[in-house]
């Protein structure tokens, strides 16, 4: 019995070993966002300090933060939808007629590097007086989006048995309405699996947004970046515009955390 | 006979034509000429009109040291990382795979590195590495170690910026390896119980063997992610001091968008598309022969 006991306590040891490293640049994070810049500094670092909201003041009043919040809230939700749009009638395709080679076509956008497309887009988003557009950000992040769709959505289309679309044709309708009423209803979890991830990843896209954006359509991770060229860093409004840009992310996965797993591991897991 | 419509009929060409066609125009079509900006000496800056010079931007490329640098350090950080991430997240894997209190909530928390924006994930490293300020030189401090420039010096700067990536994508493995083990079947164990095999036999003879496929799958596309890196770079460093943290990708960039340089950039281009294809084709071939 005792040794039950010991082999517990060592256990969560264990767990505690391995949380503390996790957590701690997102507890550091939160806590420098509600100090001054003096506690920021000083040395030792503090962990007991009086908290104050001059930093989230600073990011939202004084930086517009708003602006760049409604920004990458646009491009991320409107690339995931056109990418669910595109997405998901070719997953349905792919699983239902065994089209390996479109699959790969699709998948090989997921791990292409990203530069070797964001150059040429430069020259042709400049020419056609695209830059700083919603149209070409939201474009160059569905091609994060739509891959992960693709990823995620065809092994799960491939799992829902035939029979369930056949009795509804049978039932007189068309196969495309059958894909439509009948499978996409029975689909949610995947759906929410490929809407929740490609939307983080489109929402922590720096590169892209980094070319194609400026002032009027400068996403949140560009805003957090150029907070930093300033000659002195305000590390306090930089840790609350960290806050700020990871809250809605980090929410998402609390909420979905088996989801997000699910498509974390679709495609290296068996099953 | 049930009579089809045009859509039914072609359906499986109309349905994934729109993806199809997006795909072709954003990404064939721009990496084909990026392709043939490489065979021309192009600078955005200098007015001229492009001329194609055959392979004269490639010799360039070739002879220019900061590419060569590069090119080691994009396999340099891609190999340590991915090589501590494959071990430590493993390892983390096989001591959470078992049923405790606060199962869900780990998971949870093992997924927040992974979801965290890498820009802001840089930022907050900086604070850490802070020469200065930094928490981690003061806990050097006070274990009496000597201090570390970490990101400011051009000696430690690529380990600094390894630990960000294992600190990021460490958890990527373990909830990979989590999924394996649960899906590993479990009749070898039974037989290894019958014939008395200790556990660490077990899992070196079984577990881990068994574990494979999906250690490699996770470890390769890992590492294609880790040969593309760029945010924590960028935002931590840009490729700084000097030249001393520059992968192939922030090299790509700053000759892109900070020199305009467009011919060269291509090359670069060129040289990580082939990397990186060679590494999706290692996961498409391992894919098959493990029928994943």
């Amino acid at each position: 019995m005792n040794k039950k006991i010991l082999t517990a306590t060592l256990f969560y040891l264990a767990i505690v070993l391995i949380i503390i490293p996790i957590l701690f640049p997102f507890v550091w994070m939160l806590m420098s966002s509600f100090k001054t810049q003096v506690d920021i500094i000083s040395w030792p670092p503090r962990f007991v300090f009086t908290p104050v909201m001059r930093n989230y003041d600073r990011v939202f009043v004084e930086q517009d933060f708003l602006h760049y919040m409604k920004n990458s809230i646009i491009v991320s939700v409107v690339a995931v939808m056109c990418s669910l749009a595109l997405g998901l009638p070719a997953a349905y395709s792919i699983a239902r007629y065994k089209q390996k080679k479109l699959s790969v076509f699709i998948l090989v956008a997921r791990l292409m590097p990203g530069i070797s497309f964001l150059m040429p887009w430069y020259i042709v988003f400049s020419r056609m007086r695209l830059m700083d557009s919603y149209i070409a950000l939201i474009l160059s992040h569905m091609l994060i989006a739509l891959p992960l769709v693709v990823w995620v959505m065809s092994p799960y289309f491939d799992a829902v048995p035939r029979e369930l679309e056949e009795a509804g044709m049978v039932d007189g309708l068309t196969q495309q309405s059958a894909f439509l009423k009948i499978l996409l209803p029975l689909s949610g979890p995947g759906v929410v699996t490929a809407t929740t991830l490609s939307f983080i990843f489109s929402w922590n896209n720096f590169m892209f947004s980094q070319v194609l954006s400026q002032q009027k359509t400068r996403t949140l991770p560009i805003a957090v970046y150029n907070f930093l060229s300033y000659v002195e860093v305000d590390w306090g409004a930089v840790m609350a515009a960290a806050v700020v840009i990871m809250a809605p992310a980090i929410v998402l996965t609390m909420f979905f955390q088996k989801y997000v797993i699910k498509g974390l591991t679709t495609g290296a897991v068996k099953g | 006979m049930i009579r089809q419509g045009f859509v039914e009929k072609n359906l499986r060409i109309l349905f994934p034509l729109p993806a199809v066609i997006f795909v072709v125009i954003l990404m064939v079509f721009p990496v084909g000429y990026t392709f043939f900006l490489s065979f021309t000496d192009w600078t955005l800056t200098s007015g001229r009109p492009l001329q194609v010079v055959a392979l004269k931007s490639y010799l360039q490329v070739l002879k220019e040291p900061r590419f060569v640098q590069a090119l080691g350090r994009t396999f340099y950080f891609t190999f340590a990382a991915v090589l501590v991430e494959m071990v430590l997240g493993t390892a983390l894997a096989l001591v959470l795979h078992r049923n405790f209190v606060g199962k869900g909530l780990m998971k949870t928390l093992l997924l927040l590195p992974l979801v965290a924006t890498p820009v802001a994930i840089g930022i907050v490293f900086n604070l850490f590495y802070d020469p200065t300020i930094g928490i981690l030189n003061y806990t050097l401090s006070v274990l009496g170690l000597p201090q570390s420039g970490w990101v400011s010096d051009a000696a430690t700067v690529m380990p600094s910026l390894i630990i960000v990536d294992i600190w990021q994508w460490t958890p990527m493995i373990t909830i990979i390896v989590l999924a394996g083990l649960a899906g590993l079947s479990s009749e070898p164990y039974e037989s290894a119980m019958v014939d008395g095999a200790n556990s660490r036999q077990v899992l070196v003879r079984i577990t881990l063997p068994m574990l494979m496929p999906t250690i490699l799958t996770a470890v390769i596309l890992r590492a294609i992610d880790a040969l593309k890196t760029y945010d924590i770079i960028y935002s931590m460093t840009r490729g700084g001091p000097g030249y001393a943290s520059e992968n192939l990708n922030v090299l790509a960039f700053k000759y892109s968008f900070e020199y305009f340089r467009m011919g060269q950039s291509a090359v670069m281009l060129v040289f990580l598309f082939i990397i990186v294809m060679a590494f999706s084709l290692l996961v498409m071939r391992l894919r098959r022969i493990f029928e994943l």
